[in-house]
């Protein structure tokens, strides 16, 4: 029962086009039940998921890039962003939507879990994890 | 099953959820608290409210733990305990609260 | 004689937008729709390709799209039309046919 590991998302796909931006979170918000520890990572064109300033009031499509800043409700204690792939699409951390972690017993905070890395601790974080679900 | 609120007919779906959130009023609530022979009080209406205020910013209706620790954290520690939310709503706080507020079933609620 | 090439995939992804590009004859014209219109963005690895193009294309990309996807009008490609459904459907209506790059 305490056996808490190491779970990683690892998202690589644009929010609209295909479902699994989508299939990620809700299994990310259904996983949360679950006491492990729960980390994402966004890389390739997975980074455009945490991109702010959605409006889908024309498409017929629900916006869910605000369900992204709950994560941390939800005990999301990481979200990685590797800085290659921002690079290569013309953005930068300005551009990218802020996420609050607060542990209520503790009232320990942490403002913005939203961190941009490089490959290679991107590599390393992947590595480390127990588990790593790939959508 | 539809629901008649205020002589507007609503649609739902099996479960008694409201089929499109934009048709809530407060009037569904009161609709179908009285099916459930539930009176209404402040008290409930804290949380209704606060499950719109939350599904507005986050487009979500929260898992119960997630709801047990924003109410504690806006209305109160008194209030963010399982114990508390069930006495309102016996039959579940995410699940029966969520229908009245004309939420969605909370994500990973079966 | 002149045709309309869509484009649904991002330049990231796929090659879609490349071989529609490689394959569209000069006086083309080229839509980006649904997660094609990240081909839009300004300052991507895809953005010298895009000019490319158009120096004897025409480029399009779709408004609902763009905002969807949170890119705002001063983040496109300077040159590249932004047009809504009707505009889409004017395209279709002023080219001989549709070619879809999926």
């Amino acid at each position: 029962m305490s056996d808490i590991k190491k779970f990683m998302y690892l998202n690589r796909r644009a929010p609209y086009g295909t479902i699994y931006a989508w299939e990620s979170l809700e299994v990310v918000l259904i996983g949360a039940a679950f006491d492990q520890e729960v980390s994402l990572i966004f890389a390739d064109d997975g980074v455009f998921q945490l991109v702010k300033g959605s409006d889908t009031s024309e498409s017929d499509m629900k916006n869910f890039m605000p369900t992204y800043r709950t994560l941390g409700d939800y005990g999301v204690r990481h979200m990685y962003v590797d800085r290659a792939s921002l690079a290569a699409r013309g953005l930068s951390e300005d551009d990218l939507i802020e996420v609050a972690w607060e542990d209520y017993e503790t009232e320990e905070e942490v403002d913005n879990i939203v961190e941009i890395v490089d490959t290679d601790q991107a590599a390393k974080l992947m590595a480390e994890s127990e588990v790593v679900f790939s959508f | 099953m539809p629901i008649e609120v205020n002589g507007k007919t609503l649609e739902t779906d099996e479960e008694g959820y409201l089929a499109n959130i934009n048709e809530w009023e407060p009037g569904v609530a009161d609709v179908m608290a009285k099916e459930d022979e539930l009176d209404l009080t402040d008290e409930h209406w804290d949380i209704i409210n606060f499950l719109r205020e939350y599904y507005e910013e986050y487009q979500i209706a929260p898992a119960v733990r997630v709801l047990t620790k924003a109410v504690g954290k806006k209305l109160g520690k008194d209030k963010g305990n399982s114990k508390y939310l069930y006495g309102l709503f016996p039959y579940g706080p995410g699940k029966q609260a969520c229908r009245y507020a004309g939420l969605p079933k909370p994500t990973g609620c079966v | 004689m002149s045709d309309l090439f869509t484009v649904n995939k991002s330049p990231f992804e796929k090659n879609s937008l490349e071989a529609a590009i490689k394959f569209s004859l000069a006086g083309s014209s080229i839509l980006m729709i649904e997660d094609g219109v990240y081909g839009a963005m300004k300052g991507t690895a895809a953005e010298d390709m895009v000019k490319g193009a158009m120096s004897d294309r025409k480029v399009y990309a779709l408004k609902s799209d763009l905002m969807a996807r949170a890119i705002k009008d001063d983040r496109v490609i300077e040159g590249i039309e932004v047009i809504d459904y009707a505009g889409f459907v004017d395209l279709v209506e002023a080219n001989d046919k549709v070619q879809a790059w999926v």
